[in-house]
């Protein structure tokens, strides 16, 4: 039986007004600006726009806002806004080296050229909340001082010239970038769909998956080797232009892990590497991504791979957190009569069941 | 000098111009071109927003991924006299774009390309290095200057 359902408008229509409402809140508190959230709601946006995969700040700072605060649903709008414009091209890819880096930490040697920079970091703080901050804070001007103009080579570079560790993987001529926006994706998949599917993918679930490679589950004993955090220039090569157009510079996070060693008969040993780059300042993102792309790489370094996070395709399919939120929450929407199909099965079986072990006295009776 | 080097090196210097204003907010850039008398010219593409795909390395120096898409405006302004100038910035200022693409028909400009670098690329670029350094000065001040503790007389 086909039961349309209708009537619901006038309930939907209301729902949203209503939502509306509760989003600004009591009136007499004055309403929260988009630069006020840029500003001071600073890592929700880096977040907002890693995630929802656009970088624009504005808009990452709007959706938060229309969210209220709902993260994921912000990532979701964001996500539905990038479907809105045309694709000029890809950029050239950007260069971390050259990053002008805000914060810049190696877990694995004091002494790294360029030096160890602190930046703006929660590391250190106790962690108790500070009741200045509840109202009219205003903080003191940062310190400052000699900026050195000492460049800041990656470690991984600096390993990488005594040949301690392995050296990234380079491009074949002429190879195409895979972008899991335009194509499905299949599995086994290259390791730009994996790095681009962990970028984009959700920090509470890299967060708990690099954490299980810690406790065991495909462990591949990691140093972070560097994360650094700063502003990269952007350029896009410009057909009419003719060459490469400087764009502006974006905020980026990067995390060289350095992990076990591995070596063969005919390969000196090395440590391996895992990879984490995100928008904004992401640090947990980067770090867990570097361990996901680390324990992803176990078939390519002849690991035994048993653990979740060392399962591409478990890994790739639930890292989304708007694909999963979409699968999840649509449980919430009418399922009316799927379930009526199910309820009339179920009775079906039920008086099957009843049947079967109704006393013999009754079945006889029935004969 | 011949003419491949000059074509290479206005094109250094047209680069080199808008690595000064795709950093620059477009009101800062009109504010420069207030007091700059304006050759006639046109919009020949009109302020477009659209997106570009952000690539990043494997391991910051191996084969190229694409990390995420940013938004991105553009447009292309020409001079009477016949210069294409092309605007391109993060963001999803039109406005900007254009004011971009006029600077950079200004700068091939035989007789606007000396004033549109003296009165609007150098004083843009002057604000960026002072905003650069200052950030550099404070980040600097948050490094660590590792010292030895030694126990015990020596």
């Amino acid at each position: 039986m086909y039961v349309a359902v209708k009537g619901g408008e006038r309930a939907i229509e209301n729902a949203h007004r209503l939502l509306a409402h509760k989003r600004r809140g009591d009136q007499s508190v004055p309403e929260v600006t988009l630069d006020q959230i840029s500003e001071q709601l600073g890592l929700a946006v880096d977040r907002v726009m890693s995630e929802g995969s656009l970088y624009d700040r504005e808009l990452a700072a709007l959706a938060i806002k229309q969210a209220r605060g709902d993260l994921i649903e912000a990532i979701f709008l964001v996500r539905a806004f990038r479907a809105t414009l045309p694709r000029f091209g890809a950029s050239e890819p950007v260069d971390t080296g050259a990053m002008r880096v805000r914060r810049r930490v190696s877990s694995t040697f004091k002494d790294i050229p360029g030096g160890q920079i602190l930046g703006p970091t929660f590391d250190y703080t106790h962690r108790l909340l500070d009741p200045a901050l509840a109202q009219g804070f205003v903080p003191e001007m940062p310190a400052t001082a000699d900026s050195s103009t000492a460049p800041t080579p990656r470690v991984t570079d600096i390993l990488g010239r005594d040949g301690l560790i392995e050296s990234s993987p380079q491009a074949e001529d002429g190879a195409s970038v895979g972008d899991l926006t335009r194509e499905p994706l299949n599995f086994p998949a290259d390791r730009d769909l994996r790095l681009q599917n962990l970028a984009r993918g959700d920090e509470g679930f890299l967060l708990a998956m690099g954490y299980s490679t810690q406790r065991g589950y495909g462990r591949n004993h990691p140093f972070a080797g560097e994360i650094r955090f700063g502003e990269v220039e952007v350029e896009f090569s410009a057909e009419d232009v003719g060459f490469a157009v400087p764009l502006g510079a974006i905020e980026l996070t990067e995390c060289q892990m350095v992990n076990q060693f591995k070596g063969s008969a005919t390969e000196a040993p090395c440590f391996t590497r895992g990879y984490g780059l995100a928008f904004g300042q992401s640090e947990r993102k980067t770090m867990s991504m570097a361990l996901v792309d680390r324990a992803l790489r176990a078939r390519e370094l002849g690991e035994e791979a048993l653990a979740p996070a060392q399962d591409e395709e478990f890994v790739m399919s639930h890292s989304d957190n708007v694909q999963a939120t979409g699968f999840v929450e649509h449980l919430k929407l009418p399922h009316y009569v799927d379930f009526q199909s199910e309820l009339g099965l179920l009775r079906k079986l039920r008086k099957e069941f009843a049947e079967a072990n109704a006393p013999d006295a009754m079945k006889e009776a029935a004969e | 000098m011949d003419r491949v080097t000059q074509h290479n090196n206005q094109q250094a210097q047209r680069k080199a111009a808008m690595a000064v204003l795709a950093h620059a907010e477009a009101g800062e850039i009109a504010a420069r071109l207030r007091d700059f008398s304006l050759p006639a010219h046109q919009d020949l593409r009109a302020p477009e927003n659209g997106l570009v795909m952000l690539r990043g390395r494997v391991g910051g120096d191996g084969a190229p991924f694409n990390l995420g898409e940013a938004t991105v405006s553009r447009a292309a302004v020409r001079l009477a006299s016949g210069e294409v100038g092309f605007g391109y910035t993060l963001g999803r200022d039109g406005e900007k774009a254009r004011l971009i693409a006029l600077c950079d028909a200004l700068v091939q400009s035989r007789d606007f390309g000396g004033a549109v670098e003296r009165d609007v690329i150098a004083p843009l670029r002057e604000q960026l290095m002072i905003r650069r350094e200052q950030a550099a000065a404070e980040t600097a001040a948050t490094k660590v200057d590792f010292y030895t503790m030694v126990r015990g007389e020596g």
